[in-house]
């Protein structure tokens, strides 16, 4: 059990380590000659107006919302899904009214019209 | 125990005997072996990820009506292999007002988080990475990483397009991670296991994909979405806002997010071939070497990868409104109702014979399909209806004011 998790571990870092090795041979064999223009922000030949980290509506804050909550019981479907074999019916179906009682939290936040795009 | 029977535990063996040989620490010829396997699988897959460079740009080629890459080597196949070069030995831009640390960290994640991936990925019965008891949920954790990845790029390239497309990739991430997380949830019901390798040999008698086809549909659509391919790419949408996150990135940085990108569909694909078309399994073959196994989870994992760019480069982006209104409207209540009657049919026919077992849950998926295709089409002419009348107010006002 331990094991399994030092080896996601050392597969963790091996996997940083290689692209970072192309980046590194990059650095050494590509030219590098920056000038302001060069680095200036990409907008289709425009000059850049004001600040680049604009602010502006995030119109899906709402789903975000609705995201977290599935999200969630998401994680305590995954044990009931497993144990699925060894749960009495009645267990089975209490899982199953977990869920409906989440969907009629969707259908609440559809019929809110919180499903819109405002 | 020989090569062609166990070469993962042979090899394994193997390599520590020579390191015992040269009077080494049990643990550290544990640790070095270990480390030698991690890397030869790393390069494996990023072998696939160069091969894939050619798949993609000769498919797209094809569908295209064109003949694609065709000059250096048969077939064009070292095509690639020049690429590489030609991305190393280019001038590396980096934006003047760029966040440098989370820039240069984006694409290494970007790459890295589809590496991790591998480490569970079942190649046959005896080559893997390791078999984690929580396999589905790591695979749902390690994906969500591109994901982040993206919108590190998008965030720390000081560019107004590039933040439009992170945030873009947020809506996307925040709605396909749940359909795709129910549709995991359905293997897991089936087979009664978390563990990828356990949900592969689960599948001895029928593939999941007949017990569960709307499970492969969702599962499809949402990995789709997830990867912020077309008609779900609005993260790049490159007639919109150019290349989205990635606008700024030259070279190898760039090359990092192409070879991501198509190595996490490929990886997707053999995901899909995990969960519901058998895994390694070939109809009884594999037990005879587990290189058949793995030529066979290669090729459903290739055929899972050609489906995603056959979507690809037949269907238009959708609007990212529809985006969210797709998910949340149907792909999510369609998923959570197939989890319902899967978890239900399967524990009432828990005694029952396996042919029975899967008539009934392929019936009632096809009962299921048949529901959402009525209601869909329900809608579709109330909606006509409705835009008719409003047409006929439109058109009937103007002759009222007349009078």
């Amino acid at each position: 059990m331990q094991s399994e998790w030092l080896y996601i571990g050392l597969f963790l870092v091996i996997g940083i380590i290689v692209p970072i090795v192309p980046l590194v041979a990059s650095r050494l064999l590509a030219p590098r000659k920056p000038n302001p223009i060069k680095q200036s922000a990409y907008e289709c030949g425009m000059e850049t107006v004001g600040e680049s980290w604009v602010q502006f509506k995030a119109q899906y804050y709402i789903f975000a919302l609705v995201f977290l909550l599935f999200d969630v019981e998401t994680v305590f479907l995954f044990p009931w899904a497993l144990s699925l074999n060894a749960l009495p019916l009645f267990a089975v179906i209490e899982g199953v009214i977990f869920i409906l009682i989440l969907v009629a939290g969707l259908v609440y936040a559809w019929r809110k019209g919180m499903l819109e795009w405002v | 125990m020989n090569f062609w029977s166990d070469p993962i535990n042979f090899l394994d063996d193997w390599l520590k005997g020579v390191f015992a040989g040269w009077g080494a620490d049990l643990l550290l010829a544990h640790i070095v072996t270990a480390a030698i396997g991690i890397i030869v699988l790393i390069l494996f897959a990023m072998l696939v990820a160069i091969f894939l460079v050619w798949v993609e740009r000769k498919v797209v080629a094809r569908f295209q009506d064109r003949v694609g890459p065709n000059r250096i080597g048969p077939f064009g196949l070292v095509q690639p292999f020049a690429d590489i070069i030609k991305l190393i030995i280019k001038e590396d831009i980096t934006p003047a007002g760029a966040d440098k640390f989370v820039y240069n960290l984006a694409p290494v994640l970007a790459l890295a988080s589809v590496i991790l991936l591998w480490a569970v990925v079942p190649l046959a019965a005896n080559i893997y990475g390791v078999d984690l008891n929580v396999g589905v949920m790591y695979l749902v954790a390690a994906g969500a990483l591109g994901a982040l990845a993206i919108i590190m790029a998008g965030w720390a390239s000081n560019n107004k397009y590039a933040l439009l497309g992170a945030f873009r990739m947020v809506a996307t991430m925040i709605s396909y991670e749940i359909p795709m997380v129910v549709a995991l949830l359905i293997p897991t019901v089936l087979a009664g296991t978390m563990s990828i390798q356990g949900i592969t040999l689960a599948q001895a008698d029928t593939w999941f994909f007949i017990l569960s086809p709307l499970g492969v549909l969702i599962f499809l659509i949402s990995a789709i979405a997830e990867l912020g391919r077309a008609p779900f790419d609005l993260n790049e949408a490159e007639s919109e806002i150019i290349a989205g996150f990635h606008i700024e990135y030259t070279g190898m940085k760039f090359g990092l997010f192409y070879a991501g990108e198509l190595l996490h569909a490929f990886t997707f694909g053999g995901f899909m071939a995990i969960m519901f078309f058998g895994g390694w399994r070939f109809f009884g073959l594999e037990q005879y070497s587990p290189f058949i196994g793995m030529i066979a989870f290669m090729g459903k994992a290739l055929f899972g990868y050609w489906v995603i760019m056959w979507i690809k480069y037949t269907m238009p982006r959708i609007r990212i409104d529809h985006l969210l209104a797709f998910n949340w409207k149907f792909l999510t209540p369609l998923a959570l109702v197939t989890l319902v009657a899967t978890a239900l049919l399967d524990k009432l026919l828990a005694g029952s014979a396996g042919w029975l077992h899967a008539l009934v849950l392929f019936l009632a998926n096809l009962f299921i399909g048949w529901v959402t295709v009525e209601i869909l089409r329900a809608t579709g002419r109330r909606r006509k209806v409705e835009e008719k009348d409003a047409e006929a107010v439109r058109t009937l006002a103007p002759s009222e004011g007349h009078h």
